[in-house]
């Protein structure tokens, strides 16, 4: 494993997703350093005082934890590179002690973070230290199932995969399905919009839920979206839907199901060049099929997952695609033929079946278990998240390859082709003074690069406080501000999760980047150094 | 008309001059009707502004690859020359937008949030929306989503700016997920009474049949179903039902409003948005016409108000008048107070002079 695991207990919500739990930390940039961007906003004794004084009035001493001992667990997400305690951490159990919550926190102006299963990979649920976290924790129940309309109504700290395991007995499952899966939170999921392998047919979060319920920062309970297929009014499900937290407080989901596919068919096949492999992918969706997953992997993580778990994966390849195929029996057994043809007419050198359950867990398995595999390579390393147009997949490869040359660092990588959602793991080794800013800085060039060729920072880990930054080369100063606006509108007082999601302009200036806006340069007659 | 291509990269003169008529408004604080089609006028609250922003002529489609499963269209582009440039590429929208007619443009399909039959089984306007360009309440033109399936850097102004009917500034531009357009769509028609379609409908949607859309009219159900030749002409053999054959013009009659159903002008047209399983409301009558799996109901009645929305409430959903006029009566439900002051909220920071299609969506907003 990683070395540097900072084991942190409020990140195993319970023992049998320890496993998840070593992934996870595998993930994270183990050197423990401090933002230095927010600096340290105490509160004073007053405002403290007052604060816990007004949250004990319906809060019972369990639910509100102050001792600075029992914060360390909610010091970090799964970014554990920045770290921050908290004022005091909240427990509820009730709407209407969240709602007494916010109102307490709006009118002593206390910053509020809510935390689901403290996962997120991008710093979102990072406490600040004026401030409280909320954690969801205690919501943890499925609260109806309905079978015929195929949805189910759920609290915010229920598991991702504990949906789909109460909707198993109905033959129904809810899509989308990110890595972390037995331990992330639906809320967390809406607040992040996450995805999962199969979200290139199946969509992402925000395709998957028709209702949420959230508290307001002044604590009205609002529902978004309707239980229907169809709304009225502004999409305000699609505004929080990856508002990280910044928008308001999701107490409730109401999610779709769908009834599990007939028949399931997946397919692996090696390339000798990555280029052929990119071109199979353009060429499976260009021949009109949208297979359930599409996953590449280059030699360096088929390696490491090789030496791990000896999934099967074909070692002297430089690249392989997993392409997963569903429906009813008819329609795999065509788009099986049609899949397999591409993959040769882009000079696959083996292509492998799985039709039975075992065999295609067996081939999952090495994709599952590519990032603590990959963690095996190196004391630490870094996870990015970019996206890209698919054309340009074999183009940035190359041009990745490049940048880890001139870094002086191995990337692997193992991603979501079919939708162009790159997962770069970058090595290196925290212990070797400079080599965490360097993994740092070409995680930021991979970023950038992702952009200029049209694509975005972010596919689904969201900005948080990691990737504020880019977010100024990915926006103009005047959309950036409109966000500010439409954060206005939630949070007048801007409670929720500060600093976060978004960079003020100040801090975009100060950074002093030279902004390249949608390929454009500013000022473009001026001569470039 | 075909469209004019744009280039990517390239401001187009059409995009400029719409900014400039934004930025007089703004100075004279003179509020806009946006128009693109005018095929929709007769849907949302009379809009409170005299003068009128026209969006059609900024047409063409910016940038398409099919291989990226992806479009990206000025808002003026008709909804029929972009049907047509899928059409090449064996691709087509997702979500069916209706047209009502041939002028419709997809600014308005995107501003109105309405999706048509294939809506329950390849999702919605809001689920194929990946980015928009837009002038916001200050003139400015902003960009946000992309061209790639998924992005989560900010918040999602591309869904907010979807079934907002132009009330928080111009769309100019957006991207859209498209996807392959099937070689096949039969169309079964089979005998079902009013009640008895609904729970039809709900065992199907336990069967992973290949339904890209149905509806239930006139003691008849119709179902569409779509994949290649082969894997059609197969199951159509399993399960006894003759030879495929297509019905495209029923489907255009559902989805354009052609079908004599929605020819009944001399009354309101209600549009009820309601949970797929619920009983056929013998209230609405058998004369209904019932879309995606249940959960679209439509009826042409003079059933007083309160009824029909009480009715659409009852089973978890709303009712909105789609056409036609009854005094009072706004065609959208108001969200309650909470819900609408945030509405009023947004429109406030993004809008902050109103001259976006005032009343439009709600009175007020
Ligand atoms: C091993 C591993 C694999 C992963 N794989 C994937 C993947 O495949 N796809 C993917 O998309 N992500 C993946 N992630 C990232 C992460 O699991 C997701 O972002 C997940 O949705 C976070 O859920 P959480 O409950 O842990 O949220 P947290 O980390 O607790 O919070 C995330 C953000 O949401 C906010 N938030 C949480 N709950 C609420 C709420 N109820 N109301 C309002 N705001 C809230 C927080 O303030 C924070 O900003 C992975 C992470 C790990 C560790």
């Amino acid at each position: 494993m990683a070395g540097q695991v900072i084991y942190n207990v409020a990140n195993i919500p319970n023992l049998k997703i320890l496993y998840c739990y070593l992934i996870a930390n595998s993930l994270i940039i183990a050197s423990p350093h401090t933002n230095q961007d927010y600096p340290a906003m105490m509160l004073e004794d007053e405002s403290r005082s007052k604060l816990l004084f007004q949250l004990r009035e319906i809060l019972s001493e369990e639910q509100l934890i102050t001792d600075n001992e029992a914060l360390r667990p909610y010091e970090c997400d799964g970014l554990s590179a920045y770290k921050k305690l908290p004022v005091a951490v909240v427990l509820p159990e009730t709407i209407e002690q969240i709602q007494h919550i916010m109102r307490v926190c709006s009118s002593l102006f206390i910053p509020v973070v809510a935390r689901g299963a403290g996962t997120g990979l991008s710093g979102g649920a990072l406490p600040h230290e004026g401030g409280i976290i909320l954690g969801l924790s205690r919501f943890k129940n499925i609260l109806d199932i309905d079978v015929d309309n195929q949805t189910a109504r759920v609290q915010p700290g229920v598991r991702n995969l504990a949906i789909t395991e109460a909707a198993r007995e109905h033959n129904l499952y809810y899509a989308p399905d990110p890595s972390s899966q037995i331990a992330c939170s639906i809320g967390g999921n809406v607040a992040e919009n996450s995805g999962g392998v199969h979200c290139l047919k199946y969509g992402l979060t925000v395709h998957n839920i028709l209702q949420v319920k959230i508290i307001t920062t002044e604590g009205d309970l609002l529902t978004l979206g309707s239980a229907t297929l169809d709304n009225t009014g502004y999409d305000l499900l699609g505004l929080i839907t990856g508002s990280e937290g910044m928008l308001g407080i999701i107490v409730e989901i109401l999610v779709r199901l769908l009834p599990r596919p007939e028949s399931v068919n997946v397919i692996m096949a090696a390339f000798d060049k990555t280029e052929n492999a990119a071109a199979a992918v353009a060429d499976i969706i260009a021949a009109g099929i949208i297979p359930a997953g599409l996953e590449m992997m280059d030699k360096l993580a088929i390696e490491a997952v090789e030496a791990f778990i000896h999934a099967g994966y074909p070692e002297d390849a430089e690249a392989m695609l997993l392409c997963e195929l569903d429906g009813t029996a008819g329609e795999v057994l065509e788009q099986s033929t049609l899949v397999k043809q591409q993959m040769t007419n882009n000079h696959a050198i083996s292509i492998t079946e799985a039709d039975e359950p075992e065999q295609q867990a067996k081939l999952w398995a090495g994709r599952k278990s590519a990032f603590p595999a990959v963690g095996r390579l190196s004391p630490d390393y870094y996870c990015m998240d970019g996206t890209i147009p698919r054309h340009q997949i074999a183009n940035v490869l190359s041009r990745m390859a490049e940048l880890s040359e001139s870094f002086g660092l191995r990337v692997a990588n193992v991603f979501h082709a079919g939708d162009g959602n790159l997962h770069p793991l970058i090595l290196y080794d925290a212990n070797i003074p400079g080599e965490l800013d360097k993994a740092e800085q070409f995680g930021a060039e991979i970023l950038k690069l992702s952009v200029d060729v049209g694509g975005t920072i972010t596919g689904e880990h969201g900005v948080g406080s990691e990737k504020i930054d880019q977010m100024c080369y990915q926006f103009s100063d005047d959309e950036l501000s409109y966000f500010h606006a439409i954060k206005e509108a939630f949070d007048p007082n801007g409670i929720l999760n500060p600093g976060k999601a978004v960079p003020t302009l100040h801090r975009c200036a100060e950074l002093g980047q030279m902004h390249v806006h949608h390929g454009k340069l500013p000022h473009p007659e001026l001569p470039r150094f | 008309m075909p469209s004019i291509p744009s280039t990517p990269g390239v401001i187009k003169a059409s995009e400029l001059a719409l900014q400039e008529q934004v930025k007089s408004s703004l100075a004279d604080k003179t509020p806009l009707a946006i128009q693109g089609g005018n095929s929709k006028a007769f849907y949302g609250n009379p809009v409170n502004a005299e003068r009128l922003l026209d969006v059609s002529s900024h047409s063409g489609i910016v940038e398409y690859a099919p291989c990226e499963l992806c479009l990206t269209v000025c808002a003026g582009t008709r909804i029929v020359d972009i049907d047509a440039a899928l059409a090449e590429n064996q691709q087509m929208l997702p979500f069916e937008p209706p047209v009502y007619n041939e002028n419709a443009t997809i600014g308005g399909a995107i501003a109105a949030g309405l999706s048509g039959p294939r809506r329950a089984y390849s999702g919605s306007v809001r689920d194929a929306v990946l980015g928009v360009k837009i002038i916001n309440g200050k003139g400015e033109i902003i960009s946000f989503g992309g061209q790639v399936m998924k992005n989560v850097a900010g918040y999602d102004v591309t869904r907010l700016m979807t079934g907002s009917f132009g009330t928080l500034g111009v769309i100019l531009e957006v991207s859209l997920k498209v996807l392959p357009k099937p070689a096949l769509e039969a169309t079964l028609i089979q005998p079902f009474s009013h009640e008895d379609s609904i729970q039809h409908f709900t065992s199907l949607r336990k069967t992973g049949l290949p339904i890209s859309a149905s509806c239930y009219y006139d003691n008849q159900v119709y179902l569409r179903l779509s994949g290649s030749e082969a894997y059609i002409s197969d199951l159509y053999k399993k399960k006894g039902w003759g030879t495929p054959s297509e019905n495209n013009n029923f489907w255009q009659s559902i989805r354009n409003h052609t079908h004599d159903f929605f020819q009944q002008t001399n009354k309101p047209l209600w549009r009820l948005s309601v949970a797929s399983v619920s009983p056929a409301s013998a209230q609405l009558g058998a004369d209904s016409l019932i879309e995606w799996g249940g959960s679209l109901r439509w009826a042409a009645k003079n059933t007083p108000t309160n009824i029909v929305k009480s009715i659409a409430e009852k089973k978890s959903g709303h009712a909105v008048l789609f056409r036609g006029n009854i005094p009072e009566v706004q065609t959208f439900p108001k969200p309650e107070p909470a819900l609408f002051m945030l509405h009023q909220k947004l429109k406030r920071k993004l809008d902050p002079q109103g001259i976006f299609n005032p009343d439009r969506l709600y009175l007020g907003l």
